[in-house]
């Protein structure tokens, strides 16, 4: 198991927090939640040793809008693929910056 | 299910465990305890340098369904093969134990259990085992006031101590799919010998530990196809019974009349079952 943070500047937090995925075979379970004004960071366990520089890539690239939403992220990574780590991101930042539906996680 | 039925119908086994239970719950009932962002994961596998899931791979949420007030637990099979470890158990069972306070407070709370699980978590080991063990003292405390609904739909099927829950459960539902058994095939060839069990036997797992036969035998209640608006139907159905005047597990002179006949020492195939527990427990339903 490796451990991994990042911080990336950021505009203003989302309204809600959000879950997305489950730490099973080839995925990754997101647990993103409004961060502090101006800074999203990003956490993540992942089972798969060596792989730091991609990961650090694949989020670069997501948080690259430096005035994208400030979420404070966790990720549980059980051996997602780049395109599924994007995917799951992108659903939770879509739950969490979603208007009012008045659903919880 | 004939192909058109398949490519019409939502299938239950393909979603995750808490959409699972999402889509059971009456729309907008959903009141989610212990949920991920409380961060009781376990404790036992980061130091094992196993990544953990943020609800240990157990989600616990209120809601009524038709109407009626439950409680739904749901493993979720692809976290870890739904295995229990100590956190999950104890979500379980404190669940169970809510609502038996519950029900003696005159305002029941029907427990329903999605059990796709591989058994205790090896991880864990006697974490676990307790924690099974409570969840077993609390469907038995508490089928006496409400029906306790358990579900497997596969394909992880439902094994080891909470196989023993599943059949503690007033009212259990399964898909063909579904298995149900103390022991997991391989763990029966490892202990027994290839000779006795072949876990590379596919038919033969099924004609043994299957929902099929499971039905058959009447350790089943009901069989559905893996289709969302029947499982879910057949739940709501469970959750309105009344319970049964002698549960099955309480029938203990019946199983021992049984047994007293069974020969270990012969090979036991799946007719020769249905045929033993229709001569002691009084006729196969398919």
């Amino acid at each position: 198991m490796q451990t991994l943070s990042l911080e990336y500047p950021a505009g203003d937090p989302p309204p809600r927090r959000a879950l997305a995925g489950v730490v099973g075979s080839g995925d990754l379970e997101v647990l993103l939640e409004p961060g502090s004004a101006g800074r999203s960071t990003v956490a993540v366990r992942t089972s798969v040793d060596g792989v730091n520089e991609i990961w650090t890539a694949v989020i670069d690239r997501i948080f690259a809008d430096d005035n994208g939403p400030a979420v404070a992220v966790e990720i549980n990574d059980f051996g997602a693929t780049p395109a599924v780590v994007r995917l799951r991101i992108a659903q939770a930042m879509e739950q969490a910056t979603r208007q009012s539906d008045g659903a919880t996680p | 299910m004939n192909t058109a039925e398949l490519l019409e119908r939502e299938s239950f086994v393909e979603l995750p465990a808490r959409a699972r239970v999402e889509r059971l719950l009456d729309a907008g009932t959903r009141r989610e305890l212990v949920g991920p962002f409380e961060r009781l994961s376990s404790p036992w596998l980061a130091k094992q340098d196993i990544v953990t899931q943020a609800d240990d791979g157990v989600i616990i949420a209120r809601g009524t369904i038709d109407g009626t007030a439950v409680v739904v637990a749901a493993i979720e099979p692809a976290f870890q093969g739904g295995s229990m470890g100590e956190v999950g158990g104890a979500k379980i069972a404190g669940a169970l134990e809510l609502a038996a306070d519950d029900a003696a407070a005159g305002s029941p709370v029907v427990p329903v259990l999605l059990l796709e699980t591989g058994g205790v978590r090896l991880q864990e080991a006697n974490c676990g085992l307790a924690a099974i063990a409570e969840i077993h003292a609390a469907i038995v405390a508490l089928r006496e006031f409400v029906p306790v609904v358990g579900v497997i739909t596969g394909p992880v099927g439902c094994f080891g101590g909470m196989s023993i829950a599943a059949g503690l459960c007033s009212h259990l539902i399964v898909t063909r799919e579904a298995r149900l058994g103390l022991n997991g095939p391989q763990v029966i060839e490892q202990e027994a010998g290839i000779e006795e069990f072949d876990a590379r036997d596919r038919p033969m797992i099924w004609s043994l530990l299957g929902g099929e036969q499971r039905t058959a035998t009447g350790l089943v209640d009901a069989r559905v196809d893996d289709d969302l608006t029947a499982i879910r139907a057949q739940i709501a159905a469970a959750v309105t019974q009344e319970p049964g005047p002698l549960h099955r597990t309480a029938d203990i002179a019946t199983w021992e009349a049984m047994l007293d006949h069974i020969d270990p020492a012969e090979r036991a195939e799946a007719g020769d079952v249905r045929a033993a527990f229709a001569r002691y427990f009084g006729g196969c339903h398919d």
